[in-house]
C-alpha cells in the first residue's frame, strides 16, 4: 500500500502568552500530560463499559439478585447450585464441547482443504477467494432465514432432492431434538469456514517457494508436500485458530438463538443462551452472572493451555 | 497478511501443471456454488410471487414481481430501521476512529509513560467476554437512561471495537516517518495539530480499514442490539428483520426481498472494497 506523502498545509500557529507557555513546555505537560490525555477518553469509556461491569459480574455472581433493586449476598450459593443441581448447566457445556468438538474439525479441514487447492491457482484466484469469502459478511439473522428456508422439509432442498429420488433429507433438522445442534452448526459454519480459508491461503502464500521447490525434487507427491511443507508452514496461523476456535466455541449465541432459541425443548442450550433466558427472562441476573463468569473462566482455561504449551518449548 | 505484500505465486506453473489443476476447479467450484448457491436461490424468491413460491422456491423465478421490495420496505418498516442502524454506524465511527486514533497516536509516536500497562490492560479488555459484563452492564445502563437509547447502544459499540481499532492504528502510525512531525514540534506546533494535521491524513488506509471493519460489525451486530434496543422504533435493520421473519413467516417472498434490500449494500461495498475489506477482517481475526 503505498502512501501518498503530503505536506500539509502550512498554519499559522496562535502565540500563546508567557505565562501559559512556561506550562505547555514544562517536561511534564509534554511527556505526561498529554500522552495520557490521548488515550485517557477511550480508556474511561471502556473501564464505564467493560471492565466496571466485569469486575461487577464478580460480586453479583455471589448474590441473589433480579436486576433491579437491591441485591442480596448468598456467598457460593449460586455455584453451588448451577455445579451439583443445575441439570440445564450441564447440558449446555455439553453442547459447547459438542459445538468445540464440530468446530475443531469440519471447518478447518474443509478450509485446509480449499486452500490447499487454492494456493497454486492463479488464474481465477481472486474470483474464488471472493466467493468463498463472501458468506462472512452476512449478517446472522438473514443467513439463519436462509438456510431455515432451504431446510424446510416441505419446500426447501430436502424436499426437491426427494422428488428426484435422493431421500432422507426432506426432514425438519431443526425441529428434532437428535439433529438439531449439528444443523445450527452446519448453518454457522457455512459463513464461518470460508473466512478461515483465506486465512489460511494468506499464510500458504507466505511459505518461500524454494521449500516447494526442494521437495518436488525429492521427488514428493503432492499429498506429502502439503503434509511436510505446507502444514509446518502455516503452523502459527493454523494453532492460532485452534485457540480462536476454541474459546468462540465456549461463547456461540447468534446462530442459536437466531434459529432455535435453545429449543427443541432446550436440546440445543448453549451457555450464553442460559446467560441471556436467566438475565432478562427469568430475571435471576445474579445467576446470570455466574454463568457469565464460568464461562470467562473457561475461556480463560483455554488461553492458560496454549500459554503453558508455549512455555513447554511447542513453537506457537 | 498485509495488504503491501503481493501474493507470492508457487513456482512450477509451465502449461503441465496448468492441466493437472482441473480437479482444483472442480472442487472449488463446487465449493462456489455451496457458498454463493443460497444467496442466488435468496435472489430468485425475492422477486417471485406468493403463488410460484408455494410450489416452486428453488428455481429461476417465471415472472418479476419487482414490487416484492416496495412492500417489504413498507412493512418492515425500512425507513426507520436504516435511519437507527445508519445512526449507530456514524456515532460508533466517529467515537472509534476519533478517540482510537487518539490513542494510537499516543501509544506509537509519544512515547506514553506506561504504555505497556495501557496495551495489557486493551489485550485482556478485548479478550473478556461479552457474557462476562452483559448482565451488570445491562442493569448499569437502565439506570443511567440508556437502554432504548441510540447513543447509549453507541458508547458499548465505542467501547468494545476500540481495543482492535487502536491495535491496528497504532502498527499503522508505528511504520509512518517522522520527518514531518518532527519538523512540525520544531516550528511549535501542538501534539493535536500533529496529530489532526500530519499523522491522521498520512494514515488514511488504516483508517479505512478499521472503519470498514467496525462499520461491518456494527451493521451486523446482533446480540448487543437485542438486549439494549427494545422499542419498536429503535429496531435496527438486523433486529427489525429478526422479528419481521417470525411475523411473516410465512410469505417468503416478502421476507426473501426484504434480505436482499439488507444485504445488497453490504455485498457491493464488499466488491468494490474487496481487497481491504479482507486484509482488514484478517488481520482483525489474527490479532483477536
Amino acid at each position: 500500500m503505498s502512501t501518498h506523502v503530503e505536506t500539509p498545509a502550512a498554519r499559522t500557529i496562535p502565540r500563546p502568552t508567557a505565562e501559559r507557555r512556561r506550562f505547555t513546555h514544562s517536561r511534564f505537560y509534554r511527556k505526561t500530560l498529554v500522552p495520557w490525555l490521548f488515550v485517557l477518553p477511550i480508556l474511561l469509556i471502556n473501564v464505564a463499559v467493560v471492565f466496571g461491569p466485569a469486575l461487577a459480574s464478580v460480586y453479583y455472581s455471589m448474590t441473589d439478585w433480579s436486576g433491579v433493586g437491591s441485591s442480596k449476598f448468598t456467598g457460593l450459593d449460586n455455584y453451588r447450585q448451577l455445579f451439583f443441581h443445575d441439570h440445564a448447566f450441564r447440558h449446555a457445556f455439553r453442547n459447547n464441547v459438542i459445538w468445540l468438538l464440530m468446530f475443531l474439525t469440519v471447518p478447518i479441514l474443509m478450509a485446509l482443504a480449499a486452500a490447499g487447492l487454492l494456493a497454486p491457482i492463479r488464474r481465477g484466484a481472486i474470483f474464488f477467494r471472493l466467493t468463498l469469502f463472501l458468506p462472512y459478511v452476512l449478517p446472522s439473522v438473514v443467513i439463519a432465514f436462509v438456510w431455515r428456508s432451504l431446510m424446510n422439509p416441505d419446500r426447501g432442498l430436502g424436499a426437491r432432492l426427494h422428488d428426484w429420488g435422493i431421500h432422507g433429507l426432506d426432514k425438519a433438522f431443526l425441529g428434532d431434538t437428535k439433529t438439531v445442534l449439528p444443523a445450527i452448526g452446519f448453518v454457522d459454519n457455512w459463513h464461518w469456514w470460508g473466512f478461515l480459508m483465506v486465512l489460511f491461503l494468506a499464510s500458504m502464500q507466505n511459505i518461500p517457494p524454494d521449500l516447494y521447490e526442494a521437495a518436488r525434487l525429492d521427488g514428493a507427491s503432492r499429498f506429502q508436500e502439503f503434509r511436510d511443507v505446507t502444514l509446518p508452514g502455516i503452523r502459527p496461523t493454523l494453532v492460532f485458530m485452534i485457540m480462536m476456535t476454541s474459546i468462540w466455541s465456549f461463547l456461540t449465541f447468534d446462530y442459536i438463538w437466531i434459529l432455535t432459541q435453545g429449543g427443541p425443548a432446550g436440546a440445543s442450550e448453549v451457555l450464553s443462551v442460559l446467560v441471556y433466558k436467566n438475565a432478562f427472562q427469568r430475571f435471576e441476573a445474579g445467576y446470570a452472572a455466574a454463568i457469565g463468569l464460568t464461562m470467562s473462566v473457561l475461556v480463560g482455561v483455554v488461553i492458560s493451555i496454549f500459554i503453558v504449551l508455549r512455555k513447554r518449548g511447542w513453537e506457537i | 497478511m498485509s495488504a503491501t505484500t503481493p501474493q507470492r505465486r508457487l513456482p512450477g506453473l509451465g502449461r503441465k501443471r496448468e492441466a493437472s489443476l482441473l480437479p482444483n476447479y472442480v472442487v472449488l467450484g463446487l465449493l462456489v456454488v455451496f457458498a454463493i448457491g443460497p444467496i442466488v436461490i435468496l435472489a430468485f424468491n425475492s422477486v417471485k410471487s406468493r403463488a410460484e413460491i408455494g410450489h416452486d422456491s428453488l428455481g429461476f423465478p417465471r415472472a418479476f414481481h419487482w414490487d416484492n421490495f416496495t412492500r417489504a420496505w413498507d412493512v418492515g418498516n425500512f425507513s426507520t430501521t436504516v435511519r437507527n442502524s445508519g445512526i449507530l454506524v456514524a456515532l460508533t465511527l466517529a467515537g472509534v476512529l476519533v478517540l482510537g486514533g487518539m490513542a494510537a497516536y499516543s501509544l506509537a509516536k509519544l512515547q506514553l509513560p506506561g504504555s505497556g500497562v495501557v496495551m495489557l490492560y486493551l489485550l485482556v479488555g478485548s479478550s473478556l467476554p461479552l457474557q462476562l459484563f452483559l448482565v451488570p452492564l445491562f442493569f448499569l445502563w437502565q439506570r443511567l437512561h440508556l437502554v432504548n437509547n441510540l447513543f447509549g447502544l453507541a458508547i458499548i459499540y465505542i467501547a468494545i471495537n476500540a481495543p482492535l481499532a487502536i491495535f491496528l492504528l497504532r502498527s499503522y502510525m508505528v511504520q509512518l516517518p517522522t520527518d514531518f512531525e518532527d519538523a512540525a514540534r520544531v516550528d511549535g506546533a501542538g501534539e493535536w495539530r500533529i496529530f489532526t494535521g500530519i499523522v491522521v491524513p498520512l494514515s488514511w488506509p488504516g483508517f479505512l480499514t478499521v472503519g470498514l471493519v467496525v462499520a461491518l460489525s456494527v451493521w451486523n451486530e446482533f446480540l448487543l442490539a437485542t438486549v439494549f434496543l427494545t422499542k419498536q422504533e429503535l429496531f435496527t435493520v438486523v433486529t427489525s428483520y429478526y422479528n419481521f421473519q417470525t411475523r411473516f413467516s410465512r410469505d417468503w417472498a416478502l421476507t426473501s426481498a426484504a434480505a436482499i434490500m439488507m444485504i445488497l449494500p453490504i455485498i457491493a461495498i464488499f466488491l468494490i472494497l474487496q481487497r481491504r475489506f479482507i486484509d482488514g477482517l484478517t488481520q482483525g481475526g489474527l490479532k483477536g
